[in-house]
């Protein structure tokens, strides 16, 4: 069996963990951001991130070091509701400033980790997941999914109001941050491993250009 | 050619413009002549194996970004949207009741012909299928300054209008000087060139390509000049491109 790509398009969630949220407040208002963000911030993971089971992150362009972005995402149906849901590495180059799209941080080749296949069920199952974050064997971060700003319906439903989610399109809940607002990174030469109880792990290899 | 991608006779049919008409050129119907008002016209491009990357530019035009306060940026503003938004010549597009500013966006298409990776300036064209016009409406209500513009102004369902054709790259001998047009009910309200464009298309490929791949069917809209006003339920929005074509959408309520 080939090992699971996205069918459609991949939309990723900013600041939808309660740590980062909580970090950045203070912040919200003051320039260039002027307010807290009332919709939820997305944005998209294009077709040439997509990097499937087995295949190593290679970083190039002058990108040597990464963030990890642990996610789940939740899968679409041929019904429109979700279907499933995966575990995924959202790779972004480390950036501090949200005010602008996200377009050279987070659409590079290879820049999102896929498991084998994904896990059928709906939203409910995954409420208190817990998803371990580890870097050359040890554990670097452990992300919560009742830390959540948005449940996922009600990310679900915020979403909905104005783009409506194709079968074989992939939400991300988000990613979560450490204690100092940063996330775990990685270099070549590490193994990055995501995993999560009754889900397909996604372990990526991370390579630098010869 | 002027290729459409159009529903007719119970079927997805390819067609291209002749004589003031569509002439099916696949299929049972092949050879067929057919009316511009028979037909519902979908967006002109072949379906991909992967989700189509559909960027769109904002403050490409240095008039355009003194319209709305900026300084011209350094490097290219761009964004992504989801190919769900996009939706065909003569469609309807909705506008929520509560808003106070829908506006379009007339913008040049460029549709990727063969992937492109780390590509020169000078070999670009060499990478363009055709073009097409997008009308990349915004409504400015959503506007917030995070992640800017954010998904909410940008990748709307119905907002993304685009066709009716898809002209191929060789029938564009210089697609860095072509008039742009929009009229509203009729009156002008939009008029500029791609002459005006901060990042011209092969700096824009270049750019794209430095860092990441662009496959065949990709998009990128290539952003608006000056001249945007609100658009109401029951208005007829007609975004030209000179040599590509006119692309009709009618706005409704949501």
């Amino acid at each position: 069996m080939n090992p699971w790509m996205p069918r459609g398009t991949v939309y990723g969630t900013l600041l939808n963990f309660r740590r980062e949220w909580d970090l950045w407040s203070a912040r919200m208002t003051q320039d260039p951001h002027k307010a807290a963000p009332k919709a939820s911030v997305l944005y998209v993971k294009t077709a040439n991130t997509f990097c499937p089971a087995g295949q190593d992150l290679l970083l190039q362009d002058g990108v040597s070091e990464v963030d990890i972005g642990a996610s789940l995402g939740l899968v679409i149906g041929d019904d429109g509701q979700v279907a499933g849901a995966a575990l995924l590495n959202d790779w972004s180059v480390p950036h501090t400033s949200y005010y602008r799209p996200p377009v050279k941080f987070r659409c590079r080749d290879g820049f999102l980790g896929l498991p084998e296949q994904i896990t059928p069920g709906k939203v409910q199952n995954w409420a208190t997941l817990q998803i371990a974050v580890r870097r050359n064997g040890e554990l670097v971060q452990t992300v919560d999914l009742q830390d959540l700003m948005r449940a996922m319906l009600r990310l679900l439903a915020d979403v909905g109001e104005f783009m409506t989610l194709q079968p074989g399109d992939v939400l991300m809940v988000g990613t979560d941050c450490l204690t100092d607002g940063t996330r775990p990174r990685a270099k070549a030469g590490d193994r990055v491993e995501i995993s999560a109880s009754g889900f397909s792990t996604v372990t990526t290899h991370v390579k630098g250009q010869a | 050619m002027k290729h459409a991608r159009i529903a007719w006779s119970g079927a997805i049919q390819q067609a291209v413009e002749a004589d003031g008409q569509l002439l099916i050129t696949q299929g049972p119907h092949k050879g067929r002549r057919v009316g511009f008002d028979e037909v519902v016209w979908l967006p002109p491009l072949s379906p991909v194996p992967q989700a189509r990357t559909v960027i769109a530019l904002g403050l490409n035009y240095a008039d355009h970004a003194k319209e709305l306060a900026f300084k011209a940026p350094e490097e290219p503003l761009a964004f992504m949207k989801g190919e769900a938004s996009l939706i065909g010549h003569k469609a309807l597009t909705k506008r929520p009741a509560d808003v106070q500013y829908m506006h379009y966006e007339c913008e040049l298409a460029v549709v990727i012909g063969r992937t492109a990776r780390h590509v020169k300036k000078a070999d670009a064209y060499e990478y363009i299928a055709g073009y097409t016009v997008a009308n990349d409406y915004a409504i400015r209500d959503y506007l917030e300054n995070w992640y800017r513009p954010n998904l909410r102004v940008k990748n709307r369902d119905t907002c993304t209008p685009i066709g009716p054709w898809l002209v191929d790259a060789a029938d564009v001998p210089n697609p860095m000087a072509l008039k742009l047009q929009t009229t509203v009910n009729g009156k002008v309200t939009q008029s500029g060139s791609t002459a005006d464009m901060i990042f011209d298309v092969p700096t824009l490929i270049e750019y794209f390509s430095s860092f990441m791949t662009l496959n065949p069917g990709d998009l990128i809209l290539t952003g608006t000049p000056d001249g945007i006003v609100d658009c109401q339920p029951g208005d007829v929005i007609v975004t030209e491109i000179e040599g590509i074509g006119a692309l009709t959408n009618t706005i409704v309520s949501a």
